[in-house]
């Protein structure tokens, strides 16, 4: 297959070309054509599953979140409030998630090995631990992997980070690597300000190149160029390029989800998650609290994730979404039970806590527990890999599936992990 | 069938100097360097021992490397990786030129000289700026202009790595450009000490030792020899050091002074100042300064003074240190792992700052022989660079051929070297190589005015994750945005800007015919001449443009910049 043929990926090149100048007829001002095409657009929206990550950078502190000790020597200052879950409790910042737990579950019983931060970040974002000879793929990337054929016509990239830029698609290669954008929803240097036919010819010269390059057989990065310049042409026509501006939403709504960045990001999740998106991580750092962690949590931390954090959930409930998008609230560790000198906790991997909710989760329920000072998990423990297991199980994605990595290694889905039973009905 | 040319109206004002040597006479062929050129070592004994260790690996593996790289091909990698960017046309050309059967010798021996020694030391000021503070780190305890200062000047006089590395260990003063005691080898360390040091320990270790010990802050490592504490013993070398702000009025910080003071330990006892660290059991467990190696240091906290009596007493921790890294054998190893991962984009080890027992390294003998030889060159950096340029698998040909299909480090077999494995440029190269493939790298903006529009341009790449590591993640790295920015970017706009006096202003009027034009845009870019298919379908473009010969140049030009071609090196 030619690299020209790949750029258009696909379609022949007069497709392509009437492609390029239906997106200059939709730039136009003849508003009324456009926006026909988006109804039609919204009609034909078929049900797909989603995810949606929520990933809090620097490991934050579980037991002064979700598996509060009220009394132990390793309390926090924090008291713990009643949800509309039944029995579940959880810290008293969290006052509008305590609205919403119903909709969620907690695994209290997350125990892992890796407590540092770049080690860590890979292992719970693949179910791997770091191995210098392959690069595994993240959530998004097994995640958009499976379920990009839900979504034909999706035009945008299948896995969307919001803010932090996750980890990458591994040995799926990069069709899959996660597309980075700022919490405003801006993509920079969309606007190549030249009409539609310059952009073929010029794309026609282009492929000549890549082409002959490829031809002379230097290895698979030559074509991987090749690839993503395809996918980037389609962004550039595209009018689902949309989903990413959240200040199209209603001011009201976007006060709920909060004005902050991590506010913002959730919001865009769900506009992605409409249009099709199936995988989409926000981030939200700051978690990483050796000093003076309390009065960061009380003031800044948990009050900005209970806004945005609950006006998703409950928005994507209210939507009739949420029924087919797992929401899934992790780190990459949690913090030490024991307060260092600094008025702060370390790095801690071996009992935490992780909220997941939507897709084919049971709602509602708490998952295994931790000793009265926190410091262990009394029930069967959980790993990243039981985790991811358990969320690709309630998008029902196939547990079966098997990768073949670079070195032609097979590579089970989700690390072989074992589902969570009593995540599920 | 060849499309007639439109014709232009020609102005005969050009500034030609590029132009000219690119109208045509190089670039026809590609000559190949002879087998005899590869058997040579150029006399370099160094280089004889890479090539046989090399060598042996491929006979080990039953592979055969692949053949030499054209003139043009490797005139390109080697341009990139010691100064940082593509060659110009002239240098391209002159390379091309020389008959001489020295001639890369003296192509590496002119790109490490004084030519060029502005270039590769800004180059390498990127490398190490970025290895040392990484590519985002700017705050109130690090100053980026500092640090680059005085990178520049340790690169310009090409200081020996072990001076290198003691300076940086060894560091005090204030860290900031143009404040007295300035020291700007200060940045290495002075955002770092928070904590007791735990940062500076790390990093130390792993840059100047190859040796990853994060981990074992808390506990021993599950799966190396890694043992606690040794940490906390590396860690005590840094007890005595304070990076202390300097206030502008009563709030801003204006600076930081990295000074060594009298420590008394955490047990309050200076003679015997020990620090305390937590088992995960809860056990407190002393330390002292101790080298990874077993070597103890006078535990004591005070610095080197001398009594009424004249007796001396005192160590100065880090002057400590930096004298045991440089004696250990691991540093030179760290070294030549590092710079040999420079050139080839894969280093002996993976990754290339973990030479830990468990990590087996692909070319054992030749990583110690190399780091032996660099000690004996008195830690000349140049040296080790014109060894490995002058090697035979730093001259093959990126092409995957039969022979050499099962060495791919990519799909994670140990690299044997019997290609060029492609790479894409680094960010800071493909901004460079623009500018030199436009010809607007001008001399009114070098040194730190440059660098602060480069960091500006990269920032854009930039990924923080917010930890106290300073860790960070780069999206240029092949994908979406990536593309965007060298489709529509401000960068590439400027490149391909069609403005009076501006690079495709000046091709469009130069006196030469249209596929002269052609040909040296792609000479400036590829290093190459167009194939007869590229060829016809730039003339159609000069077609469809109707007559705006420059119009038509931009789209060319556009297309060249944003190959594959372009943006990997091979």
């Amino acid at each position: 297959m030619s690299v020209s043929s790949r750029l258009v990926d696909g379609m022949n090149r007069r497709h392509f070309m009437s492609h390029l100048a239906g997106a200059a007829a939709l730039a136009s001002p003849a508003t009324a054509f456009t926006n026909s095409i988006l109804a039609n657009a919204t009609d034909m929206k078929k049900r797909h599953k989603a995810a949606i990550l929520l990933w809090m950078g620097g490991g934050p502190s579980t037991m002064d979140i979700w598996d509060l000790k009220p009394g132990a020597a390793t309390s926090g200052p924090f008291k713990p409030i009643s949800t509309s879950a039944d029995g579940i409790q959880i810290c008293e910042h969290m006052p509008l998630m305590a609205q919403q737990m119903h909709h969620m579950s907690l695994v209290r019983s997350m125990s892992t090995r890796e407590a540092d931060h770049m080690r860590g970040r890979y292992y719970m974002h693949t179910g791997y631990v770091p191995n210098p000879n392959v690069e595994h793929p993240s959530y998004g990337a097994v995640v958009a992997h499976e379920l990009a054929d839900q979504v034909p016509d999706l035009e945008i990239p299948p896995f969307v980070s919001v803010g932090s830029g996750s980890v990458g698609p591994g040995f799926l290669g990069m069709t899959w690597a996660p597309f980075v954008v700022d919490s405003n929803g801006n993509v920079r240097n969309m606007d190549m300000g030249i009409d539609p036919a310059r952009l073929a010819q010029r794309l026609e010269m282009l492929s000549a190149i890549e082409d002959k390059f490829i031809g002379e057989k230097r290895g698979a990065s030559a074509d991987d160029h090749a690839k993503v310049l395809s996918k980037t042409v389609k962004l550039m026509t595209s009018q689902q390029m949309d989903a990413f501006k959240v200040m199209k939403e209603p001011k009201e709504l976007q006060d709920r989800y909060g004005n902050t960045g991590f506010g913002r990001g959730c919001l865009m999740a769900r506009r992605l998650v409409e249009q099709g998106v199936p995988f989409v991580e926000v981030d939200l750092g700051g978690w990483d609290n050796h000093a003076d962690i309390f009065k960061t949590l009380s003031d800044t931390k948990l009050p900005e994730l209970d806004k945005a954090m609950s006006a998703l959930v409950s928005d994507l409930a209210d939507r009739g979404l949420l029924d087919d998008t797992a929401i899934i609230w992790m780190g990459e560790f949690s913090r030490t039970p024991n307060i260092n000198g600094n008025g702060g906790r370390d790095h801690w991997a071996r009992s935490w806590s992780v909220a997941v909710g939507g897709a084919g989760f049971k709602r509602g329920v708490v998952v295994g527990e931790t000793s009265s000072d926190g410091k262990e998990v009394v029930t069967e423990p959980y790993s990243s890999q039981d985790l991811m297991a358990s969320v690709l199980k309630s998008l029902d994605i196939s547990l079966e599936t098997t990768f073949t990595a670079k070195n032609g290694r097979p590579m089970k889905i989700a690390n072989a992990g074992k589902v969570i039973k009593e995540l599920f009905a | 069938m060849r499309m007639r040319l439109p014709t232009f109206p020609l102005l005969v004002r050009c500034r030609a100097s590029l132009l000219l040597v690119a109208c045509g006479l190089m670039l026809g062929k590609a000559p190949s360097l002879s087998a005899r050129d590869l058997d040579d070592h150029f006399g370099i004994p160094q280089v004889k021992f890479i090539n046989e260790q090399v060598a042996a690996g491929w006979a080990d593996a039953k592979i055969k490397p692949a053949d030499p790289a054209t003139d043009q091909e490797w005139c390109r990698r080697v341009h990139l990786d010691i100064i940082g960017r593509i060659p110009t046309v002239q240098e391209l050309n002159a390379y091309v030129a020389d008959s001489s059967p020295a001639k890369r010798a003296n192509l590496v021996g002119r790109l490490l000289g004084d030519d060029y020694v502005d270039e590769y030391a800004r180059n390498w000021t990127d490398v190490w700026t970025t290895i040392l503070i990484g590519r985002s780190t700017e705050n109130d305890n690090v100053n980026r202009a500092g640090m680059r200062q005085w990178l520049r000047r340790a690169f310009s006089k090409n200081m020996p790595y072990d001076r290198f590395v003691t300076e940086l260990v060894t560091a005090t003063g204030v860290n900031k450009s143009g404040e007295k005691g300035f020291n700007g080898a200060t940045n290495f360390l002075s955002g770092k000490l928070d904590e007791n040091g735990i940062q500076a320990t790390a990093k130390t270790a792993q840059v100047f030792l190859g040796l990853q010990v994060q981990c074992t802050q808390c506990h021993n490592h599950p799966f190396n020899k890694g043992k606690q504490n040794q940490f906390w013993e590396f860690n005590a070398f840094f007890r005595q050091s304070r990076a202390l702000r300097k206030f502008e009025g009563t709030r801003d910080v204006q600076a930081i002074e990295l000074v060594d003071e009298d420590w008394s330990g955490e047990g309050g006892n200076a003679a015997q100042a020990e620090l305390y660290y937590e088992l995960r059991n809860g056990q407190m467990k002393v330390a002292f300064p101790v080298f990874i190696d077993g070597t103890a240091v006078d535990p004591t906290g005070y610095l080197p003074a001398k009594m009424d009596d004249g007796t001396e007493y005192g160590v100065n921790r880090r002057q400590a240190l930096s004298q045991l890294i440089v004696d250990s054998p691991l540093m030179p190893k760290a070294a030549v792992n590092r710079v040999w991962s420079h050139f080839f984009g894969y280093g002996f080890t993976r990754p290339i700052d973990d030479l830990g027992e468990h990590n087996a390294p692909s070319h054992p003998e030749l990583l110690d022989g190399l780091g032996e030889r660099l000690r004996e060159q008195s830690f000349d950096v140049k040296e080790l660079i014109r060894w490995i340029t002058l090697s035979q698998a730093y001259s093959l040909a990126s092409r995957i051929t039969k022979p050499n299909a099962s060495d791919d480090p990519a799909v994670g077999e140990k690299p044997k070297f019997s290609r060029f494995y492609l790479r894409q440029m680094r960010p800071e190269e493909l901004y460079q190589s623009l500018l030199t493939a436009t010809e607007a790298d001008q001399a009114d903006d070098k040194g730190e005015k440059a660098s602060r529009k480069k960091d500006e341009w990269l920032s854009q790449f930039i990924i923080a994750f917010g930890t106290d590591e300073g860790d960070e993640a780069t999206t240029f790295n092949g994908s979406i945005p990536q593309v965007l920015m060298m489709f529509n970017g401000d960068l590439v706009k400027t490149a391909t800007a069609t403005g009076k006096g501006g690079f495709l202003d000046r091709v469009a009027t130069a006196e030469m015919s249209n596929a002269q034009r052609i040909d040296a845009l792609y000479a400036a870019a590829l290093a190459r001449k167009p194939s007869r298919k590229e060829i016809s379908l730039a003339n159609q473009m000069m077609v469809a443009r109707k007559g705006d010969a420059i119009g038509a140049l931009q789209d060319i030009w556009w297309a060249v910049l944003n190959s594959n071609e372009f943006i990997i090196n091979h």
